[in-house]
């Protein structure tokens, strides 16, 4: 079954192959960003992530002082199928995963 | 082709859209196309209160294209498959 399996990294897509299995952080549209493990993905940038833990970010400006408050909600899904068209860039975790 | 094939094993189990309107609709996965256009049966809207539009709606038919995130049944998949199908998959596409 796991015949010949080209090892040589050509190609950006390559680069996230070598991700399969491990934990990545993925930056998407609407301020949104995603840490969890890498079980697939294709051309398209769809994916399928575990463990993830989702971050919204969202900025609000005070009427009176126009102060910036930036606050974050986080959410955590066991198995999430992410839709590739929201997806800006997929990277190893900045941190600690 | 990948996740086409993915979405077809899983048709009968029960999933979550979440659009990207923010819109989640939980419901059982009745098929799947090539678009990954969703149809589901017996949906409810997870939050009923804030999105009360489709009270009676109880199937519907999904553009691919307006999904953000599927929740998945976390046994719904072989992960050691998943992994060998995308090994596959992504190169020359």
């Amino acid at each position: 079954m796991s015949g010949e399996e080209d090892a040589t990294v050509r190609e950006p897509l390559d680069l996230i192959r070598l991700s399969l299995d491990e934990r990545i952080y993925v930056k998407l549209r609407s301020d949104r960003e995603l840490r969890g493990k890498l079980h697939a993905f294709d051309q398209h940038l769809n994916m399928i992530l575990g463990d993830v833990e989702e971050v919204i970010t969202t900025v609000e400006i005070d009427d009176e002082t126009y102060e910036e408050i930036v606050r974050t909600i986080k959410r955590n899904i066991q198995f999430l199928f992410v839709r590739g068209d929201g997806v800006i860039l997929v990277s190893p975790p900045l941190r600690a995963p | 082709m990948l996740f086409f094939s993915y979405f077809k094993d899983l048709v009968g189990q029960e999933v979550t859209v979440e659009l990207k309107n923010d819109l989640a609709i939980r419901g059982t996965l009745h098929s799947v196309d090539q678009y990954l256009n969703i149809k589901l049966e017996n949906t409810r809207v997870v939050d009923q209160d804030k999105f009360p539009h489709m009270l009676s709606v109880r199937n519907c038919f999904i553009r691919g294209s307006v999904v953000r995130y599927v929740q998945l049944p976390p046994d719904g998949v072989d992960v050691d498959l998943l992994h060998d199908a995308a090994r596959r998959e992504a190169r020359g596409a």
